[in-house]
């Protein structure tokens, strides 16, 4: 992965638009983080091979980026993100990495499942 | 050490082993013990993708799983069994599908002692549920047939609501074995073990114990 490129990035998701495409978002602080500080509010959501059809979607910021993905009736949105990769199955990779380099977000697109 | 005729070790991570139990392993495999772990998943979740990154969330699993053969073979473990669950939804999993995974191997190696984690404290929802499925599949054995079951609990309450564990090993004689399954997890132990040499030179007692004294408890069913 390297550090998004707004216009790069913006040129993958319009090319995933308009068509059934594999979703992975997921939200973590990790599993520990009550554990080594009790007042903290554990919390996270993933989903893995959500089958979504978006209409437009859009990458903004300054960085780090939110995207959002518009659907005929609903929405899909990450924000946080800080690096990327088309990987060798043309999947877009989205992630959301902290200072220390652990992944605080995650925003994946593919045209098959992901395993 | 009382010498074991077979020992099976069921953890949800690749790296809790190595944390938890490296050397107690190390030690009963020096004893001639043949060795089962059962890890349950590749830490798929893992959240150390570095910065920059050296892995994406699709190439954490290969990389965790090569880190796992690393530290087995580092401590001399035999039978490696990857289970194929997925890191973070072993508590969502069906109950008596995971008691029956633990009730077969049972069945089949007859272990003279189990080693897993210690449900209601070791914290992470994949150590509870698998301490539990381990639970449950030895107390459906009538009590004279039960291997041992010793449990590795970490959470803020253990000391206070399990009291001082009853097993402590000195594994000081194979830490050489210890800090090579640890460092096989690369991606989980580099910024720990990034200033160990220092922290042993400094005689920083608290983590050097921490890591040459395993402690477990005794299940009490």
């Amino acid at each position: 992965m390297k550090s998004i490129d707004l216009k790069e990035v913006q040129a993958v998701i319009d090319s995933f638009a308009k068509q059934d495409v594999y979703l992975h978002l997921e939200t973590t602080n990790g599993a520990y983080a009550s554990h080594h500080n009790e007042a903290f509010f554990s919390a996270g959501a993933y989903i893995r091979n959500a089958l979504v059809q978006y209409e437009h979607g859009k990458i903004i910021g300054e960085g780090p980026y939110r995207v959002g993905l518009k659907l005929s009736i609903g929405w899909i949105y990450a924000e946080g993100l800080t690096h990327f990769e088309v990987d060798q199955s043309g999947r877009l990779l989205l992630a959301g990495l902290d200072y220390t380099g652990k992944l605080a977000v995650a925003l994946q697109l593919s045209y098959s499942p992901f395993e | 050490m009382e010498k074991e005729k077979h020992i099976l070790v069921v953890f949800p991570h690749p790296d809790d082993e190595s944390f938890a139990v490296a050397g107690t392993l190390a030690l009963h495999i020096q004893a001639g013990t043949p060795v089962t772990y059962m890890c349950l998943t590749l830490g798929e979740m893992g959240r150390n993708l570095g910065n920059p990154p050296f892995a994406t969330r699709e190439s954490l699993p290969t990389i965790r799983k090569q880190e796992l053969l690393n530290a087995v073979k580092a401590v001399g473990i035999q039978d490696l069994r990857m289970m194929g669950l997925r890191d973070k939804t072993v508590e969502f999993e069906d109950d008596e599908k995971l008691t029956n995974m633990i009730t077969e191997a049972i069945d089949e190696l007859q272990p003279s002692l189990v080693i897993t984690f210690y449900p209601g404290y070791s914290v992470h929802p994949d150590h509870e549920a698998t301490g539990r499925a381990v639970v449950r599949a030895i107390a459906r054995m009538s009590e004279d047939e039960r291997p041992k079951l010793h449990c590795v609990a970490f959470s803020n309450n253990c000391l206070d609501e399990l009291g001082n564990p009853d097993i402590v090993h000195d594994i000081r004689s194979v830490q050489d074995k210890k800090l090579a399954a640890m460092k096989a997890h690369r991606s989980q132990t580099e910024a720990l073990l990034a200033n160990w040499e220092e922290q042993v030179a400094n005689k920083e007692v608290e983590f050097i114990s921490q890591l040459m004294e395993e402690r477990m408890w005794t299940y009490k069913f």
